[in-house]
């Protein structure tokens, strides 16, 4: 019967396309130009949020400095003459400024620069973190009073943006923080090689700065802030989460309880990341007394948050190792115990590496959370080293970033973009350990 | 080889290792094995034999209770390893699996190297008190594993880079490598190809001088190449139990006939 119809059906050729085969290949067709319409947007987004962010931040690794030799004259710093620290202290940074003013006088004097500018106007080209770094410097080095001593000051934020094409002539006429006049010393300086440009290891040192010097702010303390919650996330999140689902995957009987914590670490790991910050603040902070702004509550509030990725994805590492493994382990005589941590856990650990790597790296970008429990404050002095520096104030990167956005100086936009550079830098290389880890220990069964 | 082989072979024993009354297996609301009762001898092959689903295997778990595992599971009934209730609530089925052996259908190595695979069992039972002892172990579970002449030169390479007959061997050398008494093998040869399947037959029958080895499988023909004694399930059911020769030849039930003429399978 069958033989009947295929030889009914009328012969046809190899070389031409039935109607079926051209539409089908057409669809096919169509949709691999849909596909790669949307890679070609995604990489577009991709690439303009990448050059925006460094064209605007690039310059934030660059300072401009001024060298000057300063003379530290003792009868205004040290009245009487007795070289004691704590008499010192009484003369604040107002009376360190015009030291610095004169020596910038000197300076244009000796390369014969002439100006009519009023010496406030002059000073005005260093920045204000200067004389405080004059001070501290004297305060640290007493010996040094009645000497001249070589300083390398930052330039103010106006003088730095002219460096770096930010500010001109022109726009300097129009700026009360800056005049045309201060821009031809800063030429002059130029020229004469005491004012330069260089690389900024201060911005990734520094503390943060008050918003009238941008130039001196820095990611320093927002660094070790974000160190210290990521060490606090690692040592609570991997243990508690990678325990959590070795006990729900191989241990636990199937039952309603599972059940429900099961559907409830899902729907934790959807909720949104301020609640937490919420949480934070009435059971860290109001209730358990913890302080403020501090990386401890920083990263108990972030373990929280990681905890339910670190716990999906462990889980599903356990879950892809095959039951044979167990099933060996156990005919063997192993004990459940024994077949978890010989035989299931090594396999699953890249799974489980990458995941806690995944959400680790989520965390240190989260900002919402830290906003709410106080790390959003100012924070000026470094935390102190641990396990002390977990309870003190301290900011963290992405917080900085959010930070910096908000004050009025437009020098801030670089260091704000720069900031967000350094945070995708550690992002980047977090995922590329967690793809070195997964390569390095995949293993085949 | 030849059928009428098993005409030869006489059981060496009438001692009795397992013996199993009024065994009941649910899973869920499945009634999968009824009311079985059979006794395994010591120093014997005992093949169970069927078509598919119907309990073999399952029942097969029961003997080291692998089916613990399986969390719907429900096993009734009484079976005794010389003469000791195993589902006793004193018994810790960890002791049990030392004392019997498994191999399971599909080889599963561990991705260790060939001598971790071996040395990991006595190993976790302190079989070996010094590193020269367990060498001592491991190759003498791989001559008898009938591998150790391929495997000799290479111990720390892995056991999952071997060919398929060589895993399933060094499965059975692992298996055998904690001294058990009993070794239970789940269809040990159906991923494996027509040569390593007469490899591991040989082997089986050779273990036969020291373990009791009961065997699942898929092929009537490999039970009465290697078995002294077999069982017939059938829908859960133990249809006919008796010596090889017998079963093959004079099937009791007709169901029996039925599947090893092949009318049902």
């Amino acid at each position: 019967m069958s033989d009947a119809t295929r030889h009914s059906a009328p012969r046809t050729s190899l070389y031409t396309l039935s109607p079926l085969t051209k539409r089908r290949n057409a669809t096919e067709k169509r949709f691999k130009v849909y596909g790669l319409i949307a890679i070609s947007i995604g990489i577009l987004a991709l690439l303009v949020l990448l050059t925006s962010i460094f064209s605007n931040g690039r310059s934030a690794f660059m300072q401009t400095y001024v060298t000057l030799d300063v003379l530290l004259p003792a009868e205004k710093l040290d009245k009487n003459g007795n070289r004691d620290i704590e008499e010192m202290k009484a003369v604040s940074t107002f009376g360190y400024a015009p030291l610095i003013t004169n020596a910038l006088i000197s300076r244009l004097d000796e390369i014969g620069f002439a100006t009519d500018l009023k010496k406030k106007e002059i000073g005005a080209i260093v920045s204000k973190e200067a004389a405080a770094q004059l001070r501290n410097f004297v305060l640290a080095n007493p010996d040094s009073l009645d000497t001249t001593v070589t300083f390398e000051f930052l330039a103010g934020g106006r003088i730095d943006g002219y460096m770096k094409g930010r500010v001109d002539h022109e726009s300097a006429a129009l700026d009360n923080k800056v005049s045309p006049e201060q821009l031809d010393i800063v030429d002059a300086l130029i020229e004469t090689g005491s004012l330069e440009k260089r690389f900024n290891w201060a911005f990734l040192t520094a503390p943060d700065a008050s918003g009238q010097r941008p130039e001196a702010a820095g990611l320093g303390v927002a660094f070790l802030g974000s160190l210290y919650m990521m060490v606090v996330v690692l040592f609570l999140a991997l243990p508690v989460g990678v325990a959590a689902s070795i006990y729900l995957e191989e241990f636990s009987k199937q039952s309603r309880l599972t059940d429900i914590i099961e559907v409830n670490i899902s729907n934790l790991a959807a909720v949104p990341s301020i609640v937490y910050g919420i949480l934070g603040l009435a059971i860290f902070i109001n209730f358990a007394g913890l302080p403020q702004s501090a990386p401890i509550v920083g990263g108990l509030v972030l373990t929280l948050m990681t905890l339910p990725t670190i716990i999906i994805s462990t889980r599903a590492s356990l879950k892809s190792v095959p039951p044979s493994i167990r099933d060996a382990a156990l005919g063997v005589g192993a004990s459940k115990m024994q077949t978890v941590f010989h035989h299931v856990l090594p396999l699953a650990a890249p799974g489980i590496l990458t995941g806690t790597i995944i959400g680790l790296a989520q965390a240190l970008g989260e900002t919402a959370p830290l906003l709410l429990i106080g790390m959003v404050a100012f924070v000026r002095e470094y935390p102190a080293g641990p396990p002390e520096g977990f309870f003190d104030p301290a900011s963290a990167l992405p917080v900085q970033v959010y930070n910096w956005t908000q004050r009025a100086d437009p020098a801030f936009v670089e260091r704000a973009s720069g900031a967000i550079i350094v945070l995708l830098i550690f992002l980047i290389l977090m995922n590329a350990v967690a793809v070195l880890l997964r390569r390095r220990f995949e293993r085949r069964w | 080889m030849n059928d009428m082989r098993f005409m030869e072979r006489a059981v060496d024993t009438d001692e009795i290792k397992f013996s199993a009354r009024g065994v009941q297996v649910y899973y869920g609301d499945t009634h999968a094995i009824k009311d079985v009762d059979v006794d395994i001898q010591s120093k014997t092959v005992t093949a169970f034999i069927g078509p598919s689903g119907c309990g073999k295997s399952t029942f097969l778990r029961c003997l080291n209770r692998m089916n613990d595992t399986i969390d719907i599971c429900r096993v009734e009934g009484d079976i005794r390893l010389d003469g000791e209730d195993i589902y006793n609530q004193k018994v810790d089925p960890v002791q049990l699996r030392a004392k019997v052996g498994m191999v399971f259908q599909k080889p599963n190595p561990f991705p260790k190297s060939i001598f971790d695979n071996i040395a990991y069992g006595p190993r976790i039972h302190g079989l070996a008190a010094s590193k020269a002892e367990l060498d001592d172990i491991v190759e003498k579970s791989l001559r008898r594993g009938a591998i150790w002449d391929e495997v000799k030169d290479r111990l720390q390479a892995p056991g999952t880079g071997l060919s398929g007959g060589q895993q399933q061997r060094l499965c059975i050398a692992r298996a055998i490598a904690t001294e058990p008494e009993v070794l239970l093998m789940d269809e040990p040869c159906s991923a494996l190809d027509p040569i390593a399947t007469a490899q591991v037959e040989e082997l089986i029958d050779e273990l036969r001088t020291q373990y009791s080895v009961v065997i699942v499988t898929h092929s009537m023909q490999q039970a009465a190449r290697v078995s002294q004694k077999t069982a017939f399930f059938h829908l859960g059911n133990l249809v006919e139990f008796g010596e090889t020769g017998h079963i093959f030849t004079n099937p009791v039930d007709h169901r029996t006939e039925s599947y090893i003429t092949g009318r049902i399978g």
